[in-house]
């Protein structure tokens, strides 16, 4: 095992609740060696998660780590990162978590622009309550709640939080863990509200029911769909239909962020105080 | 309007919320996350132009939960934290104070109450949260509400919010009301030297030695900042000392016995009450809040008809004050019990005083308060 994993885990907290061939686990590692490159100190960082599969995570990793109701994880990190600013904050959700019920704190989060990275993890399903239909299920899928196939039409989830404002998006897949490791680390340099979108395999509650009960077969489809922004620039509409672009899709360095506005108005107020004290 | 009496106290003209938000200031709170209400919403306004003078926090979020959210991770840095919302805002909160109980973070949530369910009557008195108080979010967890009178107590109730919550690590509500919050009364600002201010307790243990949830030395064990080099887990799983979850029955047990300890235990530093010519009383009052005002009154005029009543007040509506409500049982007729609902606080009466009499309600939802000739009808159905 590599050092870095030992550093930021909770190793008495091992072995993990995640099925056998589940993506998390990349996906975590991919973080780990991102805060191990940005040099994060433990006991510098957050990592905050609602509730699901994906929002198990911070029991696993050593550092202040917060477990929050269904949806609202970036509530509870906009008071911890605005309350101390000169700390990091990471969230962790799944699509669920982030685009259903939390979908209003996701898209308010990007409109202000603080300093937090969001790492989504896609998995197209509710894993932890029995497969449900998720925001992100492709239509005509089955889940638990569509015997019959899927009628709604998914987010395009890094769309959406680009659209919401928020100043970093990318977008990666657990079939490539060092570009997602990349992806990651860019939004943790990032000063302002990045959004990791990661395409994630639940083979127990979306491939079984769709075909790719087998997690290789489900992880080389998600891989499969996935085209490297890149290439896509040579691509026409036809030909990337159906495709997931992949890599850093959205960056805007200019926007302030939403804590050092705010440290202007304590500045703006209390200056105020001092000219009318002097009067 | 600021003048000093000779006391030196500062003696203004303000609102009760405005109370609400100085008194905050006044108890060390530098964090507010809120959401526009009727008819809270003065209070925001008012911290919106204050915090940042004191160097502290406020923010509006985009939604209720998202304010009970943002608030429970100030309060995990350190910081003392309030909100304030009225009856549907608290509703929507309700999910997040459950999870402030389980974690044990101390925070104050003050709800200025309305009239009706659901919309209801935004912009008229209601006292229709007792029970939501109580019982709103899932689960057993303790509760303690406050419900002042008089902007006086406004003031001194909510910085004694602040200290139970540090002091117990729980949320602690205030319950006013539209009529409270919106009315000017003069009051005389304490001094600082005049109340104590009390913060959580922190580890004096090393980190490698910390137990989050250790509770050897008492019901309410040390809380950790965030960031200052204690790293725990926080869950609103049932956990056990660790912080992490678990499902073993007895420590599930054992953990859920303690919390509501922490309140059962310290009844004699929450419960807070007010008598008035009980006595002598054969009739008794029970009101709270600014139904308690004209309650007063009544018992007056019913003096004045040579009726022997007397008012019973709970500051502290939960956890209930149950010695001096049977006391009053003991001794009177019958009970009186003013509320501006259609009877929430009556079942506590009727659970507690054991009254060989009646114990009748003096009720109204109509947005209008109840007034002294109401309730002083009432005494005189019991006569």
């Amino acid at each position: 095992m590599h050092a870095s994993y030992t550093k930021y885990l909770r190793m008495n907290r091992i072995p993990h609740m995640w099925c056998p061939g589940c993506g998390i686990g990349i996906i975590v590692k991919a973080m780990i060696r991102a805060f191990e490159a940005v040099d994060w100190s433990s006991d510098d960082l957050s990592l905050i998660s609602g509730i699901g599969c994906t929002s198990r995570a911070p029991g696993y990793l050593d550092m202040h780590t917060l477990h929050t109701t269904h949806g609202r994880a970036l509530s509870f990190a906009t008071g911890v990162k605005f309350a101390r600013p000169d700390k990091h904050v990471v969230v962790i959700s799944g699509d669920g978590d982030a685009t259903a019920i939390g979908g209003n704190h996701l898209i308010h989060a990007c409109r202000r622009n603080i300093d937090i990275t969001l790492i989504i993890v896609n998995n197209y399903i509710y894993g932890m309550t029995g497969g449900q239909y998720s925001p992100t299920t492709p239509v005509g899928a089955k889940a638990a709640t569509t015997p019959w196939g899927n009628v709604d039409i998914p987010f395009n989830v890094t769309e959406l939080a680009k659209g919401a404002g928020a100043t970093y998006v990318a977008r990666g897949h657990i079939a490539s863990g060092v570009q997602l490791e990349r992806l990651i680390r860019g939004g943790l340099n990032h000063n302002g509200f990045a959004v990791i979108e990661v395409l994630s395999n639940c083979h127990t509650q979306f491939g079984r029911r769709n075909r790719l009960a087998d997690p290789i077969d489900l992880i080389d489809s998600i891989s499969k769909s996935t085209v490297n922004i890149r290439q896509a620039a040579k691509m026409n509409k036809e030909e990337l239909d159906g495709k997931n672009v992949v890599g850093l899709l959205h960056r805007d360095e200019d926007r302030m962020e939403y804590c050092e506005a705010y440290e202007q108005i304590i500045e703006r107020a209390q200056n105020a105080q001092k000219n009318r004290g002097r009067r | 309007m600021k003048n000093k009496n000779k006391n030196e106290r500062e003696v203004v003209f303000w609102p009760g919320n405005i109370v609400v938000a100085e008194a905050a200031i006044a108890a060390g709170c530098r964090f507010f996350a809120g959401y526009p209400i009727t008819p809270s919403s003065e209070i925001a306004h008012a911290l919106s132009k204050r915090l940042p003078e004191v160097g502290g926090k406020f923010i509006q979020m985009e939604d209720e939960i998202a304010a009970m959210g943002a608030l429970i991770g100030a309060s995990l840095t350190g910081l003392k934290v309030f909100t304030a919302t009225s009856g549907p805002g608290f509703s929507l909160k309700q999910e997040n104070i459950g999870y402030a109980s389980i974690i044990e973070a101390p925070c104050v949530i003050v709800n200025v109450m309305r009239g009706g369910p659901s919309t209801g009557l935004p912009t008229a008195l209601g006292q229709s949260d007792v029970m939501q108080a109580r019982w709103g979010t899932h689960g057993d967890r303790p509760v303690i509400a406050l419900t002042p009178s008089y902007l006086d107590e406004v003031y001194s109730e909510t910085i004694r919010a602040f200290n139970l919550a540090e002091m117990l690590r729980m949320p602690v509500f205030v319950l006013i009301d539209e009529v409270l919050g919106h009315l000017s009364e003069r009051l005389e600002i304490p001094d600082p030297s005049e109340y104590e201010l009390i913060d959580r307790p922190r580890p004096t243990v090393p980190p490698e030695e910390y137990i989050p949830y250790d509770s050897s030395q008492g019901d309410v064990p040390p809380m950790a900042d965030y960031f200052t080099g204690y790293r725990w887990h926080t869950t609103g799983l049932n956990h056990d000392k660790t912080g992490f979850p678990t499902t073993d029955p007895k420590i599930c047990q054992e953990e859920e016995e303690r919390m509501e300890r922490k309140v059962s235990s310290n009844l004699d530093k929450i419960i807070s009450y007010d008598e008035f010519m009980t006595e002598d009383a054969e009739i008794g009052v029970v009101a709270f809040g600014s139904t308690a005002r004209a309650a007063m009154v009544a018992v007056s005029d019913a003096r004045d008809k040579g009726i022997k009543a007397g008012l019973l007040r709970p500051i502290t509506l939960w956890p209930f004050p149950e010695e001096p409500a049977r006391e009053l049982g003991k001794k009177v007729k019958g009970i009186v019990v003013a509320e501006a609902n259609l009877g929430q606080m009556i079942y506590e009466v009727e659970r507690v005083a054991g009254c060989n009499g009646p114990v009748i309600g003096s009720n109204k939802v109509g947005g209008v308060p109840i007034y002294p000739g109401e309730i002083l009808e009432k005494i005189e159905e019991l006569v």
